[in-house]
C-alpha cells in the first residue's frame, strides 16, 4: 500500500490523520481508494474528474503534472503528497 | 635595516622574481589575450588595512601580510596561478613571496617599488568604500565571514528590500534584515496593531496597539539600527500601486495572508523582474520558496489557480503557533540575504516545508510550467486575473 501524506488543511476530512495508506497501482486508483474511505476528501481534492489546479500532487517528491497526472504509476513503497496552496502569513 | 634583515632580503631577492610596475601593468593588460590559461594573474595586496583603504590596484585581493599564511589559500586556492604580490615599497611583498613559495605556490612574483611606484607612474588605482568605525563594530561578525566581509556588508547597506506585510512573517524577517544592515527596508501594510497580533508579530508591542503596523515597525527598526532607512507604505497592494511600489526594491519578501495579493505580486514581480521570497504558514506548518523570474517557476506555475474559499487556509482564523512564522520568516530573511549577496544556493525551484510537530523539514522539486499563463513561453503576466478575494466567505 502506498503512503499518502496530507497537508494540514485536509486532515480534518481524514479523521485527523497526517498520513494514511491507500491501495492502487496508479494515482487515480490510490485517490479513489482514499475517497471511498474519506468521502469528504474528494470534494477538497478532486471535485471534478480532473485534478484540481489549486492542489499539487507529488509522487515521491515529483509533481504529477510533469509525470503522467492521474495515470502516474504508484508502487507500494511510494509516497503521495497532497498539498493545497496556503496563503497565511499573518 | 640590520645585518640580519639585509640577509633575509638578499635571500628573498634570489628566490622571488621581481617585476616592475610597468611589467605588472603590461601583464595585466595581456592576461585576457588568447593564450595558455596560466597567463591569468592574481594580484595580492599584502599591506595593512589602513593602507589598502587609501587606495589599491583595481581587482587586487587584500590579504595583509600578518594573515598571509592563514588566508591566502582561501583567497587563491589554485597554487599554479601567477600570483603578483605588492606592498607599499616592495620589501614586505618580497618576504611574503618566500612564504608563498614555502606554501607551494609555484609562480610568485613581487612587484618592485610597490604601490608607491605604481601610483607615481600614473597607473590606475581605486579607493575602496569602507565602513565607518561604528559600522565595523556593529557588523564585525559579518566581517569575519568570508562570504560576507566588508564588501558584502557594503552591498547589504546598499540593498533595498520590500516586505509585503509587517505581520507574522514580515516581523521576524524585517527585524533580522534590519539587524543585518540591509540599508533600506520598505514595509507595505495598511493594518493597525491588534492585541491578537502580539503572540507572534514581534516588531510591535502592547503600547502600540491601534498604531499603524508600518509605523510601529519603523520605530522598532530605527531603535535597533540607525543605518537602516525604513520606507512605510500605508496602503493595500493593488493593481493601481503594485508596479510603482515594487520598482524601487531589489528583493521582495512576501508575507501576505491572502491569495489575490500573492497572484498580483507574482505577476508584477515577473514584469519588473524582481525575485520574491515566498513564505506561508498554517497552524504548525510552513512553506518557503524563492520565485526568481524566468530562472525558476513562478507562483502560477506552482498553483495555477487559488483554492475555493472553504479550502483557503489562513484566510479566516485558522490559527498558527506563534513561533512558526518566526521560523519561516527568518528562513525568508536568510534567502533574501543570499540573493542580495549572490551566495549559496537560493531556494529557486524548491519548496521547503516545515512541520513543527514532527520536527521535520522536507523539500519538493518545483518545475517551471512551459504553459504557465504568467511566465511560460506565451505568458502574459500583464493581463491575468488576480481573483476576487477568496477570503470573502469566512472559514468555519
Amino acid at each position: 500500500m502506498a503512503t499518502v501524506r496530507l497537508a494540514p488543511v485536509l486532515r480534518a476530512s481524514a479523521g485527523g490523520s497526517k498520513q494514511v495508506s491507500a491501495q492502487g497501482s496508479n494515482l487515480a486508483e490510490v485517490l479513489n481508494d482514499l475517497y471511498a474511505r474519506f468521502p469528504a476528501l474528494k470534494e477538497q481534492i478532486q471535485p471534478e474528474d480532473s485534478l484540481s489546479r489549486f492542489i499539487n500532487v507529488y509522487v515521491n517528491d515529483q509533481d504529477v503534472r510533469y509525470l503522467q497526472g492521474l495515470e502516474t504509476s504508484v508502487g507500494s513503497n511510494d509516497t503521495v503528497i497532497l498539498l493545497p496552496a496556503m496563503a497565511g502569513g499573518r | 635595516m640590520g645585518d640580519a634583515s639585509r640577509e633575509i632580503m638578499r635571500q628573498a631577492r634570489k628566490q622571488v622574481p621581481e617585476w616592475s610596475p610597468s611589467q605588472v601593468n603590461e601583464a595585466l593588460a595581456n592576461q585576457h589575450e588568447p593564450g595558455p590559461a596560466d597567463q591569468e594573474i592574481v594580484l595580492v595586496d599584502v599591506r595593512e588595512k589602513h593602507e589598502w583603504n587609501e587606495g589599491h590596484i583595481p581587482d587586487a585581493v587584500h590579504v595583509p601580510r600578518g594573515f598571509l599564511e592563514l588566508q591566502i589559500e582561501e583567497a587563491v586556492p589554485d597554487k599554479s596561478k601567477t600570483v603578483v604580490l605588492y606592498c607599499a615599497g616592495g620589501v614586505r611583498s618580497l618576504i611574503a613571496g618566500t612564504t608563498l613559495q614555502q606554501m607551494g605556490y609555484r609562480n610568485v612574483i613581487s612587484m618592485s617599488g610597490g604601490f608607491g611606484q605604481w601610483k607615481g607612474s600614473g597607473y590606475p588605482f581605486v579607493q575602496p568604500r569602507t565602513l565607518s568605525e561604528a559600522q565595523s563594530k556593529r557588523y564585525s561578525r559579518h566581517l569575519l565571514v568570508p562570504e560576507v566581509g566588508e564588501q558584502g556588508q557594503l552591498k547589504l547597506l546598499d540593498s533595498r528590500v520590500l516586505l509585503i506585510g509587517a505581520g507574522g512573517l514580515g516581523s521576524p524577517a524585517a527585524y533580522y534584515l534590519a539587524a543585518a544592515g540591509v540599508g533600506a527596508i520598505g514595509i507595505i501594510d495598511a493594518d493597525v496593531v491588534d492585541e491578537s497580533n502580539l503572540q507572534r508579530q514581534i516588531l510591535h508591542n502592547t503600547k502600540r496597539i491601534g498604531q499603524y503596523k508600518a509605523e510601529s515597525a519603523r520605530e522598532t527598526i530605527e531603535a535597533l539600527n540607525p543605518d537602516v532607512k525604513v520606507i512605510t507604505h500605508i496602503e493595500r497592494l493593488d493593481e493601481t500601486n503594485v508596479a510603482r511600489i515594487i520598482a524601487d526594491y531589489d528583493v521582495i519578501v512576501d508575507g501576505t495572508d491572502n491569495f489575490p495579493t500573492r497572484y498580483l505580486l507574482n505577476d508584477a514581480a515577473l514584469i519588473a523582474n524582481k525575485p520574491v521570497v515566498h513564505g506561508s504558514v498554517f497552524r504548525f506548518e510552513g512553506q518557503l520558496t524563492v520565485f526568481k523570474p524566468y530562472e525558476g517557476p513562478c507562483y502560477r506555475c506552482l498553483y495555477p489557480e487559488p483554492p475555493p474559499p472553504e479550502l483557503a487556509p489562513g484566510c479566516a482564523e485558522a490559527g498558527v503557533l506563534g513561533v512558526l512564522p518566526g521560523i519561516i520568516g527568518l528562513l525568508q530573511a536568510t534567502e533574501t540575504i543570499k540573493l542580495l549577496l549572490g551566495i549559496g544556493e537560493p531556494l529557486v525551484g524548491r519548496l521547503m516545508t516545515y512541520d513543527a510537530l514532527a520536527g521535520e523539514f522536507s523539500e519538493l522539486r518545483l518545475f517551471r510550467d512551459p504553459q504557465c499563463p504568467a511566465c511560460g513561453e506565451h505568458g502574459h503576466p500583464e493581463n491575468l486575473p488576480t481573483y476576487a478575494d477568496v477570503c470573502a466567505i469566512p472559514l468555519n
